[in-house]
């Protein structure tokens, strides 16, 4: 647990890890925090789920250890495996010896190779475990999921019982592309993350873009929710109004119009018919 | 605030949302620790624990709305209003200057004070008297047209800014529209208390709303729903066999491996199983019976075949398109909604479905398309307007089939009454299911999944032949 006393201080110590909060967010952190429930943040891609766990674990100064989920994720992947190949080798070496001596030599932590879950449960110190895109995972490594998040102890058979001596702060991101079991969603706090409001990107803008004017912030961010408000196949996230501030400055423009947006338009949208989409509404609005 | 609590998550029920007791608890946990004087801060900590959909977002914010809004009687908001009774119009006009300056500013009191203002005197509000919350919304929005243009910036203003400006008036009459409505329930909940209110501002939820009588704006909500559960659906219908974790032993690679510890057969190597890529033929009725339906359908088409090369859609009325092309990669759902009426060729003659021409004209045309690996999915109400019902055409086209399954959006009562010929269909179906909700679709999509609800089609017809 860390020591946050209410969500304005959530939002300060994240803000000073170059994360902007939103009031949904920062409460939603604080009572993961006080709760020690996971949070199961969902949105379109590239709203800032993904560095949201980045900005936690630095702003209580604790190790980020990410699983990354893809389909046909297993155990072995995401908890943990033997090592045959080292395993083997001891025994070569002791060619000779009664089993008795060995067994008990090759089943040890030597030979244990740790994945991220178990990583984050014996790490000495607490840590942000971050299971990212969650909803690529089959179902059955969902389950796993379940077990490891519930108590946050896994069973060895050959070393018995690990439980984690702090609970790590947990972050679960998903693009929803299928919908996530009850029994996970349950567990966790739910967090949608939208794209920004007006305000919130123009500071997101400002913060970092470090050279650009007030004013063309403010414009950028209003041309960032006309766009998204036409039904394209992928609004521009978050990610994309940074890139397109950046290449408006690089370019010196100083003042937004419709001209110069269609002109950079694909730095937004990524379909051309998106692109086309947006040129006929700019230019004949 | 726990035994509002308690209502409140019955009222979440009663709307349909899933609270489990485990998430009720964690509500009730999460208001042990939060700031409960911040009410915006009670909605989120409520939200994160009780709603696990966005889509249930709105109708919890309702709810909220009646069961922690500002509750004080409507006596001691009167006292704030010295202003003269209604009617006067030149009172209309200060008060939309207010309102459209407290708005410009981002002042928040001063909106709320305005809006406290407008709804005193323009809702018409009277104690005691059975009316709906939208009846008042109606009103006093309607008492206000002139905002619009009060909000709208003073110059002329052209080319993107104009558009920006517009977007920002549009924004902020959204604004407006919550807080006169927040004021409206606040009003109506402290006249008959919360359970009543909220009992008449119940709406269906996206997944309960009737497909065949749905407005074009409910469909719109639907359509965000529409995109996982498609993926879901076409993964299911196309999986061939289950999917276990490994292939075929890999010999060569297990070999190969072995050397690394001295030739021993330690570690075998298996080959990838192969994903199976959903081969999908839909063949969707878009008659003017079924034209809300239709729309649906096509979005879920559209969904399907952004996600997997190997669908062909087919659109009938009483001719049979192909519109793989118009709803295919790179394509828009409106454009292609518009180019299906234009540019296909579904209608033949007079615009009623006619099923054994279709089946007819599908069989000669496009057979080669269902092979034994291909699953057929029907959306139709199996309604011949009495013409031919082609159901032998049908059964040829389903015994080559690897699977035929058929969704109908018609209340299971009136199939086979009138011109519907369901039964008919049906012998030669895997199965038949009533979908006029979204709720239903889903339950079709988990179902198919299981192998025991998978009857076999030749036993099927055999207990109907």
């Amino acid at each position: 647990m860390s020591n946050w006393s209410s969500t304005d201080d959530v939002a300060e110590s994240l803000q000073r890890s170059g994360y902007l909060t939103d009031p949904r967010i920062a409460q939603v952190v604080f009572l993961a925090d006080k709760l020690e429930k996971p949070i199961l943040a969902e949105g379109p891609a590239g709203v800032g789920k993904t560095s949201l766990a980045l900005a936690l674990a630095q702003a209580t100064g604790r190790r980020l250890v990410r699983l990354q989920c893809y389909e046909g994720l297993d155990e072995a992947k995401a908890l943990y495996e033997w090592n045959y190949h080292k395993q083997l080798l001891r025994l070569q070496s002791d060619e000779g010896k009664a089993w008795h001596e060995i067994e008990g030599d090759i089943f040890t932590e030597e030979f244990l190779l740790e994945r991220p879950l178990l990583e984050a449960i014996r790490a000495e110190s607490a840590v942000v475990l971050l299971i990212d895109e969650v909803d690529r995972v089959e179902m059955e490594t969902e389950a796993l999921l379940l077990e490891v998040l519930d108590a946050f102890q896994v069973t060895i058979p050959e070393l018995g019982t690990v439980t984690a001596k702090d609970r790590p702060i947990v972050v679960l991101t998903s693009n929803n592309t299928r919908e996530l079991s009850e029994a996970l969603k349950r567990r966790c706090l739910f967090l949608h993350i939208d794209y920004p409001s007006v305000e919130r990107e123009q500071r997101i803008l400002l913060a970092k873009v470090p050279d650009l004017p007030d004013a063309m912030a403010t414009k950028i961010a209003k041309t960032m929710r006309s766009i998204r408000q036409l039904a394209v196949r992928k609004a521009p996230s978050v990610s994309e109004s940074l890139d397109w501030a950046r290449t408006l400055l690089a370019l010196g423009v100083e003042d937004v119009d419709a001209k110069i947006t269609v002109g950079t338009l694909e730095v937004l949208l990524k379909y051309q018919s998106d692109i086309d989409k947006a040129s006929r509404e700019l230019l004949e609005p | 605030m726990i035994k509002s609590l308690g209502s409140f998550i019955g009222e979440l029920r009663a709307v349909g949302l899933p609270v489990s007791t485990a998430e009720a608890l964690d509500a009730a946990e999460a208001l042990r620790v939060i700031d409960i004087a911040d009410r915006e801060g009670v909605r989120e900590a409520l939200a994160a624990t009780l709603i696990k959909l966005p889509r249930h977002r709105a109708p919890f914010d309702v709810a909220f709305d009646v069961f922690f809004g500002n509750a004080a009687p409507a006596e001691e908001r009167a006292e704030h209003d010295d202003t003269p009774p209604q009617g006067a119009e030149s009172g209309v006009d200060d008060l939309i200057a207010q309102l459209a300056g407290a708005l410009r500013s981002g002042d928040t009191a001063g909106l709320e004070a305005a809006v406290r203002r407008a709804v005193s005197r323009l809702s018409g509000f009277q104690k005691g008297r059975p009316v709906g919350g939208r009846y008042y919304l109606y009103r006093v929005m309607q008492r206000l047209e002139g905002i619009e243009e009060a909000l709208a910036a003073g110059e002329e203003l052209s080319g993107l800014d104009a558009l920006l400006d517009r977007d920002d008036v549009a924004a902020l009459l959204e604004r407006l529209q919550a807080e006169i409505r927040r004021e409206i329930i606040e009003r109506l909940v402290a006249d008959r208390g919360p359970e009543p209110v909220a009992r008449t501002l119940r709406e269906p939820l996206v997944e309960d709303l009737d497909l065949m009588h749905a407005t074009r704006l409910e469909l719109e909500r639907v359509e965000a729903a529409v995109v996982p559960l498609a993926r879901k659906l076409a993964t299911r219908l196309a999986q061939r066999r289950r999917r276990g974790r490994h292939g075929r032993l890999d010999l060569r690679r297990t070999i190969r491996r072995s050397l690394a510890h001295g030739g021993a057969l330690i570690e075998p190597q298996f080959r990838r199983p192969r994903l199976s890529k959903p081969d999908l033929v839909l063949l969707c009725d878009v008659s003017g019976s079924m034209a809300t339906f239709a729309r649906f359908t096509m979005q879920l088409t559209y969904a399907i075949s952004h996600q997997f090369s190997q669908v062909r859609a087919f659109a009938f009325v009483d001719a049979v398109d192909e519109v793989t092309g118009l709803f295919g990669t790179g394509t828009d759902f409106a454009e292609s909604m518009a180019r299906l009426s234009s540019e296909t060729r579904v209608v033949a003659g007079d615009g009623h479905s006619d099923y054994g021409a279709v089946f007819r004209d599908f069989a000669e045309q496009h057979g080669d398309v269902v092979t034994p690996q291909t699953t057929v999915l029907v959306t139709g109400d199996a309604r011949t307007n009495y013409r031919e019902d082609g159901a032998e055409v049908f059964a040829d086209i389903a015994a080559q089939a690897r699977s035929v399954f058929w969704l109908n959006p018609e209340a299971r009562r009136f199939w086979d009454t009138g011109d519907s010929v369901m039964r008919k269909y049906a012998c030669w179906c895997d199965s038949v299911d009533e979908v006029r909700t979204l709720r239903q679709l889903e339950r079709f999509v988990e179902q198919i999944a299981l192998p025991q609800h998978r009857p076999s089609r030749k036993l099927a017809s055999g207990v109907l032949n």
